[in-house]
């Protein structure tokens, strides 16, 4: 039973990584339509970046995380506004491939920079607390807690401020917005900035989790969120959440009953078969196409 | 300057009517086939050159055979090194469990062969997903099956692993990739310029007008699905047998992105752009190997200027002429000839 | 034998009722029209008969088959071709391409001729190619053959795509708006071109039209439908002076 909690712990910790990550896709997706490719290797940056402010400047976690995340974001506007923004009237997928190309420059910027792994020192004092046969961390409440708020805060932008429902619109149609009198190369921006910026903050944290970091982190991790982000329904916030909790769900309860080496197997396999049964994902609706 | 244009013009003309004479391709073919057994036998080609031209033609049959799915169809595979990896895996147990030793150049194409069709069923079972999904889902579904058939190679200690198989002898040979290279572009662009490929095209144009005008579209994808795969493995057949050493990392996500590069590199829905693409992105990882892994950050840097210049890359739906069948220009030219005779002869 | 029967025919979508208890019996040779406010479920009707939806309820037979549960792709290849309101052709394909595709149903090469171009492959393409040219020739299209369809101008466009829906030898053709955008003149000289489609091609239309002046000149009966259902069916003559339909919708010319 107790075994059962624990796993259920860490499938949160994992999952709120996923899916502070997954929303990054979702929210660039749900705007632009555009899958984010670098996404991932962004949330990679984000982590070294952590490593850089904590090692180089030593401050404490609290502004580790916002610098980090500030950061991302700085460079996430940069990449749009340089890489993607020529793109927006290109064919969807050239696009895509100018995410793939930023991706492969940045993690192999990353390694050309920094050829061995780099070890994130320790930001936050880890205090375990055991409960009968249970142990749970004060890092992984933290992540769990941290993960949470950051997801309401962002609910809460797209929700319930202008910027957000400025955003909604853009991705409902991108002519119009406009003719209404807002930016949407502002709103744009700002929507990248806040995508990336979540992805870099996942990635302090999962520095923090697991301190050994390497440029190539970034890619699995990031198809990964990516496929959270589908299950839940791309472009939609809130089935990017669900999306990554199942995953992290998943991906821990399988290794708990199955050999490690089975873990990805089956994720993904149920992954393909929940997007076989619901195919535009858990939260998604088709396009309805006008015949 | 317009002296030039018109000698460019000229130079082009006299290019068309070479490539357009009927035994253009069968001489230019039966000649290449003869130099690559010539280097083979002689090595007058420096042994490294050759290793590079052997994933050259490796690369423009993956590449070619990815972009009918991207290209022509319009759909956003990232599986196609899982196809690879089936092809690779299959021929290589073959060829070092199956055949009888000393008969190993023998059994090779039978063992290429078997991989290919390894390959094409799984292809077969990816089609299946796309009848009714489209774009983005799509995508993930081949995302998926790409992890998957590389955690399950790693789980599977028969085939070695994680740790990969061993053993295969290098069987592929410059002839045997020109052969097989040869082949699977003339198919491709057989079926690109036949009915089954104007279905493709016109999914990717309009899917439902196209089922409403007598497509079958289940059918085409079907088709589409299987000669991709099929011949998706047998690039990696011959990879195997170049390598002499293959294990699942090596058909991961990432061999699914380089072979995207290329057919993005050289151009969408364009059989001679695959090649180009092909031909540039491998030609120019070595080239620039000396840079160690700066190359690796100035290959993508390229790129993404390329996609912004040139969306649709180099070649993009455009096709050489020496590639398009001359079927269709004589028809049309006797067609309209006989129009033109029957208007003479009404006053 | 009616050449179309829609009996009861009812389409939900998610709780809204886009067409109720549609029903038609269609002789061949007839030319027809549906007419109704926007949003009264006219294309849904279109879309039911071509397969693009299944219909919740009812039946529609072709020349007594039941068309309810086939592929778009089977229903085309019984003989029901249509265009549509926005104009779908294959844009970045030549004009000569959009129309050999229609030839696909009927092609008698297999996947494995194609892939090696032997056996009854080049045949096959030459017929097609030729009856391709051949159509177009009629339809005074054959000089921009190898231009993408994109860039023909717009009433050319339309033109296509009925060249492309005649292609696949239709017995009940469904057009779509196909007066859209169009002045006066133009439509005078559509009725024309439509009566000598009929003509030609010996096939029964179903015109969806809003211009009142196409539909009461060349329409030998119309079906008036609003919210889905029918609200009248007719000589337009009958339905120029029903209440209900001018209740509900014609236009803005009254005909006097």
């Amino acid at each position: 039973m107790a075994y059962i909690f624990q796993q259920a712990l860490n499938a949160l910790q994992l999952g709120s990584i996923y899916a502070l990550i997954a929303l990054g896709y979702t929210m660039v997706y749900g705007i632009l339509t555009m899958i984010n490719f670098a996404h991932g290797d962004l949330f990679m940056v984000g982590a070294f970046f952590c490593f850089l402010i904590a090692v180089y400047l030593k401050l404490s976690f609290v502004p580790t995380l916002l610098l980090s995340m500030l950061g991302v974001a700085c460079l996430g506007v940069v990449i749009e506004r340089f890489a993607y923004k020529p793109l927006r009237s290109a064919p969807r997928v050239s696009a895509i491939i100018t995410a793939l190309g930023v991706g492969l420059f940045l993690e192999n910027f990353t390694l050309a920079l920094s050829p061995y792994p780099k070890h994130i020192p320790q930001l936050l004092e880890n205090i375990t607390w055991t409960i009968g046969s249970l142990s749970i961390s004060s890092l992984q409440i933290i992540v769990i807690a941290l993960s949470l708020v950051l997801m309401f805060i962002l609910d809460f932008i797209v929700h319930h401020t202008k910027a957000g429902m400025a955003m909604r619109a853009i991705s409902w149609d991108k002519t119009i917005v406009p003719l209404m009198g807002v930016s949407v190369n502002k709103i744009i921006s700002l929507t990248f900035a806040i995508g990336t910026g979540l992805g870099g903050a996942a990635g302090v944290m999962y520095g923090l989790a697991y301190p050994v970091i390497d440029p190539y982190m970034g890619i699995m991790v990031g198809w990964k969120a990516f496929i959270c982000a589908v299950v839940g329904g791309i472009g939609n916030v809130r089935g990017a959440m669900i999306g990554g909790f199942i995953l992290g769900a998943v991906e821990i309860m399988v290794a708990a009953f199955f050999p490690s080496t089975y873990r990805d197997v089956v994720a993904f396999t149920l992954l393909l078969i929940l997007l076989i049964v619901r195919p535009y994902g858990i939260l998604g609706k088709p396009q309805p196409q006008k015949v | 300057m317009s002296s030039i244009k018109t000698t460019y013009h000229a130079l082009l003309a006299k290019w068309h009517t070479l490539t357009g004479h009927k035994l253009f391709w069968p001489v230019f073919m039966a000649a290449g086939l003869v130099f690559c057994i010539a280097v083979d036998t002689f090595d007058f080609v420096d042994l490294y050159l050759q290793l590079i031209l052997i994933y050259v033609g490796i690369n423009i049959i993956l590449t070619v055979s990815l972009n009918l799915i991207n290209g022509y169809m319009g759909e956003f595979s990232v599986g196609h090194a899982g196809f690879m990896a089936v092809g690779a895996y299959v021929a290589s147990l073959l060829t070092v469990h199956v055949c009888p030793a000393g008969a190993q150049n023998l059994f090779f194409p039978l063992a290429i062969l078997t991989g290919g069709i390894g390959a094409a069923l799984v292809g077969f079972l990816v089609a299946i997903p796309s009848f009714k999904t489209r774009g983005d889902y799509l995508a993930i579904v081949t995302l998926a099956f790409c992890m998957i058939v590389k955690s399950i190679l790693e789980n599977i200690d028969a085939v070695g692993g994680p740790r990969g198989l061993l053993g295969m002898e290098k069987l592929t040979t410059l002839p045997w990739v020109f052969f097989w290279t040869a082949l699977s572009v003339w198919v491709i662009r057989n079926l690109v310029y036949s009915n089954f490929g104007r279905g493709v095209l016109s999914i990717r144009e309009d899917e439902i007008a196209s089922d409403l005008m007598s497509v079958n579209t289940r059918q085409v994808k079907i088709i589409a699905f299987i000669v991709s795969s099929f011949f998706a493995g047998i690039a990696g057949g011959l990879f195997a047998h170049a390598l002499q050493f293959i294990n699942p990392r090596m058909f991961d996500i990432l061999k699914s992105t380089d072979i995207l590069i290329m057919v993005y590199l050289g151009g969408i829905g364009s059989i001679s752009g695959s090649i180009i693409g092909a031909v540039i992105y491998t030609i120019l990882l070595e080239v620039l190997r000396p840079m160690g892994i700066w190359r690796m950050v100035l290959m993508p840097l390229m790129l993404v200027l390329l996609m912004i210049y040139r969306p649709r890359g180099i070649m993009g739906m455009k096709e050489a002429r020496m590639f398009t069948p001359l079927r269709d220009l004589v028809t049309e030219k006797l067609w309209r000839q006989k129009k033109k005779e029957a208007t003479d002869a009404t006053p | 034998m009616p050449l179309l029967e829609i009996s009861k025919v009812m389409h939900r979508f998610e709780g809204l009722c886009a067409v109720s208890d549609f029903n038609l019996i269609l002789k061949p040779h007839e030319l027809i029209g549906i007419i109704g406010p926007n949003g009264a479920g006219k294309t849904t009707v279109f879309n039911l008969i071509t397969g693009v939806y299944r219909a919740t309820e009812g039946s529609i037979k072709l020349q007594g088959k039941e068309l309810v549960g086939l592929t778009p792709h089977q229903i085309t290849r019984l003989g029901i071709a249509r265009t549509f309101q926005n104009i779908r052709l294959f844009k970045e394909l030549s004009v000569l391409d959009n129309v050999r595709i229609a030839y696909y149903g009927q092609i008698a090469y297999t996947p494995a001729e194609a892939l090696l171009h032997i056996g009854r492959f080049r045949a096959e393409e030459k017929r097609i190619t030729n009856q391709a040219l051949d159509l177009l020739a009629i339809f005074k299209l054959d000089e921009s053959a190898n231009e993408k369809a994109k860039n023909l101008p717009y009433g050319l466009q339309r033109r296509l795509e009925i060249a492309r829906a005649l292609a696949t030898e239709p017995t009940l053709l469904l057009l779509d708006e196909p007066a859209a955008g169009m002045n006066p003149n133009e439509i005078m000289q559509l009725m024309d071109f439509i009566r000598w489609i009929r003509k030609t091609f010996s096939v029964t239309i179903i015109l969806i039209e809003h211009q009142m002046r196409l539909v009461m000149g060349i329409c030998e009966r119309l079906v008036v439908l609003d919210f889905g259902a029918t609200i009248a069916q007719g000589l337009p003559a009958l339905i120029q002076a029903n209440p209900k339909v001018m209740e509900a919708y014609l236009g803005q010319e009254v005909a006097s």
